[in-house]
């Protein structure tokens, strides 16, 4: 076990004529552990390990400076991840409010009951449409008094101003917007038909300022990451000034660049990890504040909204991004600093 | 085991710190390196830890030539190399036993490895016991013995000790210097800068004198 490399040599070796050589060659073999390869596996695996627990003992021992760097770390993720998650939900909005489209059919106000009904069933058995509903006008003044909160002015009113009106629906796969316009045409022709209006445009707008939203909120991710990188990046620098010294004695002990960024890298997976983990516990209590106020709104509004949480796999991510950063911040001021951290 | 050739180091501040020195140690020999402060003895032992890298001249270490290391050699040649300094460079929050494992810890050694090595140098060094304790709960010469410990724990064919009795008092200074002896006497080359004269003089062994950068005495 106890055979040291040098003892192999012959004690007289001298060199005689220096000549230069390359240092590769003879360098690393005598300088390494001996050992099988599993003895070496084993101790690089206790390496690691040290490095793991040692760094999350070097945060523990810090409470408050380390509180304090976690805390500022896990409400920048959260306000990320936060933002993505309404982005999320407003995506799921429009998708419902898309399988939605109507084209309303206001008829002209000479037009009997008997006639809209006909109307209707002309409607129901055109292909493209999958669902017309008639809505004469008692109904409709009944909804608008509900809905509108002029209930008290429209009960005042002699004679119900409200025309009768054809919520038709088009075939699902009628989700092309020429095709839909087309349709709108078709029925605008009708002589029984006062306007024919498709809901497309308020959508379309919805749409744009959710695609602009997106944006935004790529960009302000974008920023929110770069600050946690920095926030890691200057942390460990801080670390690494501190404990300077023991960098120069490890690298006079001949630890390579590796060995010494090791502890810090974990130290900035740790931060990321666990700052990752307050921000999922931040957001979900957020978004579980207001969720009841979400559901009321959407039951105004007749839908079935529901709130998407983060699910499982997004979980995942959002901590391997918060991972992913701690270290990339740790290592872009370790490659820096370590060139700079020479022994004097 | 250590040979210099022709070695020069300039420095754009100071000038020229050492002129073509020139000497050959070799191995399981035992060599003060004396002269003024100032002579240019800290700038040859950074020459010898690749800390710096001379101007002219070529430093060769067992036969490998440090003046053209690359950088990512560096490490595993100054694996075999043992240091001590005057002022211990001790990790003051670990204890004697994690001290002293640093190189073997750096070198890749598993747990076992590690522990029955640096139980068997705390003997040699006459810390038998105190592998627990932390370093400022040592005295000076315990401490240095933890440094020297820490040095020869690895094995390296050369110690170099920058002003290793600087600190101590002149007892302890001749204990520190046979525990030097011992290790030249099982063939190891150790290099001690030292401006101790009336110690340097009490051995016999074999002396550098630098002289503003010039060797003397060889």
């Amino acid at each position: 076990m106890n055979k040291h490399p040098q003892k192999k040599r012959p004690q007289t070796r001298e060199i005689k004529t220096p000549t230069y050589k390359p240092v590769k060659s003879d360098v690393r073999p005598n300088t390494v552990a001996g050992g099988g390869f599993i003895d070496k596996a084993n101790a690089y695996r206790d390496l690691h390990a040290h490095a793991l627990f040692s760094s999350l003992g070097r945060l523990v021992a810090e409470p408050f400076s380390s509180i304090m760097t976690i805390a500022v770390l896990a409400i920048a993720i959260s306000l990320a991840s936060g933002f993505y998650l309404v982005l999320v939900n407003a995506q799921q909005l429009t998708g419902n409010l898309e399988a939605s489209t109507q084209i309303s059919l206001f008829l002209k106000e000479e037009v009997s009951d008997n006639r809209a009904a006909k109307l209707l069933e002309t409607i129901k058995s055109n292909p493209k449409v999958q669902q017309a509903t008639l809505i004469n006008r008692e109904q409709g003044l009944e909804e608008f008094k509900t809905y509108s909160g002029f209930g008290s002015a429209v009960d005042s009113l002699k004679s119900n101003p409200l025309p009768i009106v054809i919520e038709v629906s088009p075939k699902n796969s009628l989700t092309n917007k020429d095709d839909l316009e087309a349709l709108q045409h078709e029925f605008q022709q009708n002589e029984g038909v006062e306007l024919a209006q498709l809901d497309m445009l308020w959508l379309e707008r919805l749409q744009s300022i959710i695609a602009l939203g997106g944006q935004a909120v790529s960009l302000l991710n974008l920023m929110l990451g770069l600050a946690v990188l920095l926030i890691t990046a200057n942390t460990i620098r801080l670390e690494l000034h501190s404990r300077r010294e023991e960098v120069i004695i490890a690298k006079l002990m001949g630890a390579t660049h590796a060995f010494i960024r090791r502890p810090f890298l974990y130290a900035g997976a740790w931060m990321g990890f666990i700052s990752g983990v307050a921000a999922w516990f931040i957001v979900t209590v957020l978004m579980l504040a207001l969720r009841s106020s979400v559901e009321h709104l959407s039951r105004l509004y007749g839908g079935d909204f529901h709130l998407l949480f983060f699910s499982f796999g997004q979980t995942l991510q959002l901590i391997a991004i918060a991972i992913g950063l701690g270290v990339l911040g740790a290592w872009g001021v370790l490659i820096y600093q370590l060139q700079r951290t020479k022994p004097e | 085991m250590l040979k210099f050739d022709n070695v020069s180091k300039r420095y754009q501040e100071t000038g020229e710190v050492l002129r073509d020195v020139s000497f050959h140690l070799r191995r399981g020999e035992l060599a003060f390196l004396t002269g003024h402060s100032g002579a240019g003895k800290s700038t040859l032992l950074k020459l010898i830890a690749v800390m710096e890298r001379c101007n002219k001249g070529s430093i060769f270490l067992d036969g490998e030539n440090l003046s053209h290391a690359k950088e990512k050699h560096i490490p595993y040649l100054r694996r075999k190399m043992g240091f001590i300094y005057q002022d211990y460079k001790l990790l003051q929050d670990r204890t004697v036993f994690d001290n002293v494992a640093l190189p073997l810890v750096i070198a890749g050694f598993g747990h076992q490895e590690v522990g029955r090595k640096v139980r068997a140098v705390l003997d040699k060094v006459g810390l038998t016991g105190k592998e627990k304790k932390f370093p400022l709960a040592l005295s000076g010469g315990e401490q240095q013995r933890v440094g020297i410990a820490r040095a020869v724990v690895n094995k390296p064919p050369i110690i170099i000790a920058d002003e290793p009795t600087g600190n101590l008092d002149p007892d302890l200074s001749a204990e520190i210097m046979r525990l030097f002896e011992n290790y030249q006497q099982v063939g190891v080359t150790v290099l001690i800068a030292s401006h101790d004269i009336s110690l340097i003089s009490k051995m016999n062994h074999r002396v550098l004198k630098l002289d503003h950068g010039q060797l003397v005495t060889r």
